[in-house]
């Protein structure tokens, strides 16, 4: 009983899992859920959680840390701070590290240096693909003995769909997702942004919808020709949204998620020229925008991700064409999501905190995502209604690069519990 | 070289600019305030033979990371024709080859007591990151294919020397308008004062999207042409496609380019224009570019002069 007894007191305790949306009393003991509704009973710590909202941790399925080898961008250390400060008890991060994780030992890097930082926990996807390079698989079987939960190239879209069609199929054995982020690199080249009417005015190479569609269509084909775990990352773009409804009408075995980015804003933030705004996917129109929030609606997106790629100031401030693509996100996200869903009425909470809890849980198949009794008590406490100010400068992330300098946002996390340890106080 | 004595008086309150970015954030008001300012500059020093020393004791850096040569040595000379001391910088390819950003550039620059930078670049917005990065004015002398102000201005003003008034003319922009910067700074610059712009060419060149812009989009040259008081003929940006968006140089000639038969189709008094450097043979055979139609060189002393003109506007307080 080296864990203490918390009571988190008078709270709005929302569970999508449980179906559950009350005011109640949660008791964590031995770093697990133990019960509602407890009393005040002198236990070691209390909460008061009146006017908050209490919620399963918030899970970001796929983010980038950057260790090894990117440290300049994120570390390992640095990258759970971050996401501990938004509110995130999960991450499962993706491998465009340096070398790429696709080694046992790598993996086991990873969830070594996450233990020692002790801060959320991590989960590791893996390459899909030897040295990343999408051309022959990466050894699946070791990697899952390694301990990772699912595979990917990250950033780096499939192109080859023999490699993807016999990643659907390997995988199986080990009931692992493949995730993949639809995009045919032969129609984006070095585009920079969304190809549109604003692209064409600013003279910057294009990223049109058509690139990101046509690799849905085939990534959807393959996952219902193999019958593999398929989650399509970063959809954004209205025709994907509608072909992933309709292959999810008919059965096949995808899920889906979107960046925050392209819930909030649209194309017409590059105007500014601001690199803080050149983000894959890139950032569309009105109509994409729509369509991605229809889509988390209706359950044809099944995820919101906070888009966390942390870039080093140095790379980030350069001409457009060079500098790379991303913004941070664990820590801004949430109150992104009260400002600009939940509070416009476009989300409602039990919704919008399935696609951060439950959902991605679901995807990757572990053991979190709930406030179920037993549970490991990994919980956030949101104040809905205080308004804060971004100041990069502040942040946990080893990186700035954010748009939101200056803004204000409302909802603030204001406790965050890791497997019943507190990590975060106001 | 003679010192013409003249009076140019003070920058007009009416500029309020401390950069020249793009034409397509000017007001109607602003253009025509630079163009008569070119147009007065270019009455009092003789067609910008003579100096007028307005900015004697300021000194404007000319930062090129783009080949290019007439546009350098225009901005130079105009700076010159004002009495401005010059600093060129010419960075082949990517500051990054040297290991030095290009925001230290350009405050190692500005740290010489620059009163204005010139700057050239291959990506939009560069001139935007540098003016948020630096304090002296920032001229925008062609930023990829986005915009090149000054160019806009020369053609606008070029245009207006020999037709009064830009209001109902039609001007046909011909080319690769995908890639540029010329085409975009004509068209804001030229309807916000009135005329009709059509953007002509491939249709893998032209977006369909100008016509939401109020742009006539069109991809025959031939049956525009009886209806065009003036052609910019662009040139193709080969070294910016990576597929070629036509089949051959050969048949873009055949569809696209300004010869003597085409010119039978068109009004008398058509103004043919090119932003240069052209690639004769391609978008315009020699007999036309050296023909009566011409004002290809008209527009060469023009840049002069919008350049003395912006150079003032933007450094003369």
């Amino acid at each position: 009983m080296s864990k203490p007894q918390i009571l988190i007191h008078n709270g709005r305790m929302i569970d999508p899992v449980q179906q559950i949306d009350r005011v109640t009393n949660v008791l964590i003991e031995d770093g697990r859920i133990a019960s509602y509704d407890a009393p005040l009973n002198g236990q070691d710590i209390v909460i008061d959680a009146t006017d908050k909202i209490i919620a399963p941790g918030l899970i970001d399925i796929h983010a980038e840390l950057r260790e090894p080898g990117c440290e300049e961008d994120e570390t390992i250390a640095t990258g759970t701070r971050a996401a501990i400060a938004g509110g995130f008890t999960s991450i499962a991060c993706v491998p465009n590290t340096e070398p790429p994780l696709d080694t046992q030992a790598s993996v086991e890097f990873v969830r070594h240096q996450a233990e020692r930082a002790d801060n959320c926990h991590v989960f590791v996807l893996a390459c899909v693909s030897k040295n990343r390079a999408g051309e022959e698989l990466a050894e699946i079987g070791s990697l899952v003995k390694a301990g990772a939960i699912g595979f990917t190239d990250a950033d780096r879209s499939l192109q080859n769909s023999e490699l993807l069609r016999r990643a659907l199929e390997y995988c199986q054995m080990f009931d692992k997702p493949i995730l993949n982020r639809p995009e045919s690199s032969e129609l984006t080249h070095d585009g920079i942004m969304h190809e549109g009417q604003l692209s064409m005015i600013l003279g910057l190479d294009g990223m049109p919808t058509e690139a990101e569609d046509v690799m849905t269509s085939r990534d959807l084909r393959l996952a219902e020709a193999t019958g593999g775990r398929l989650h399509l990352m970063g959809v954004s773009s209205a025709e994907s949204v509608q072909l992933i409804r309709r292959a999810k009408a008919r059965g096949v075995r995808v899920t889906a998620e979107v960046c925050l980015p392209n819930l909030i804003w649209t194309d017409q933030q590059l105007r500014s020229f601001d690199a803080n705004f050149k983000v894959n996917p890139p950032l569309r129109d009105d109509q994409c925008r729509e369509a991605c929030i229809s889509g988390l609606v209706d359950g044809t997106i099944d995820v919101i991700v906070s888009g966390h790629v942390p870039r080093a100031s140095e790379k980030k401030m350069q001409e457009l064409d060079q500098a790379p693509f991303g913004m941070i996100g664990l820590e801004t996200a949430l109150s992104l999501l009260v400002s600009h869903l939940i509070l416009p009425g476009h989300l409602d909470w039990n919704t919008a905190l399935a696609k951060l809890t439950s959902q991605p849980a679901r995807i990757l198949g572990i053991n979190k995502g709930t406030l179920e009794v037993g549970q490991d008590a990994d919980v956030v406490i949101i104040d809905p209604q205080a308004n804060w100010t971004v100041d990069p400068m502040q942040l946990q992330s080893k990186s700035v690069n954010t748009p939101l300098a200056g803004c204000e946002l409302t909802g603030q996390v204001t406790h965050v519990i890791v497997s019943g340890v507190v990590k975060k106080t106001p | 070289m003679t010192t013409e004595r003249v009076e140019i008086g003070a920058v007009p309150e009416a500029w309020t600019r401390r950069h020249l970015m793009d034409l397509e954030s000017l007001t109607a008001e602003e253009l025509v305030l630079v163009l008569d300012t070119a147009a007065m500059f270019k009455d009092t020093t003789a067609n910008c033979s003579k100096k007028v020393p307005v900015l004697a004791g300021t000194t404007i850096a000319n930062l090129f990371f783009e080949n290019s040569t007439r546009t350098r040595t225009s901005f130079s000379l105009a700076a010159r024709r004002l009495g401005a001391d010059t600093v060129e910088f010419t960075v082949s390819g990517s500051s990054l080859s040297k290991g030095e950003s290009f925001v230290d550039t350009a405050r190692n620059i500005e740290a010489m007591n620059v009163d204005a930078i010139v700057v050239r670049h291959q990506t939009p917005g560069t001139p935007q990151l540098l003016a948020q990065h630096v304090e002296c004015g920032v001229v925008n002398a062609g930023d990829g294919p986005h915009e090149h102000p000054t160019q806009g201005l020369l053609d606008i003003m070029t245009i207006r020397e020999h037709r009064g008034n830009l209001a109902g003319l039609t001007v046909a922009l011909v080319g690769d308008i995908a890639h540029s910067r010329t085409a975009r700074s004509n068209i804001w610059g030229l309807k916000r004062l009135g005329a009709h712009v059509i953007v002509c060419g491939p249709s893998t060149l032209v977006s369909r999207h100008w016509e939401d812009l109020g742009v006539e989009v069109a991809h025959s040259l031939d049956e525009i042409l009886p209806r065009c008081d003036v052609l910019n003929l662009l040139r193709i940006q080969f070294e910016r496609q990576y597929t070629r968006p036509f089949p051959s140089v050969r048949e873009y000639a055949l569809l696209y380019a300004m010869n003597r038969d085409r010119m039978k189709l068109a009004k008398k008094d058509i103004l043919i224009m090119a932003p240069g450097p052209i690639n004769r043979g391609v978008e315009i055979t020699p007999d036309v570019a050296d023909g009566s139609h011409s004002v290809i060189l008209d527009q060469v002393t023009n840049g002069l002069a919008v350049r003395m003109a912006v150079l003032w506007l933007i450094t003369g307080n």
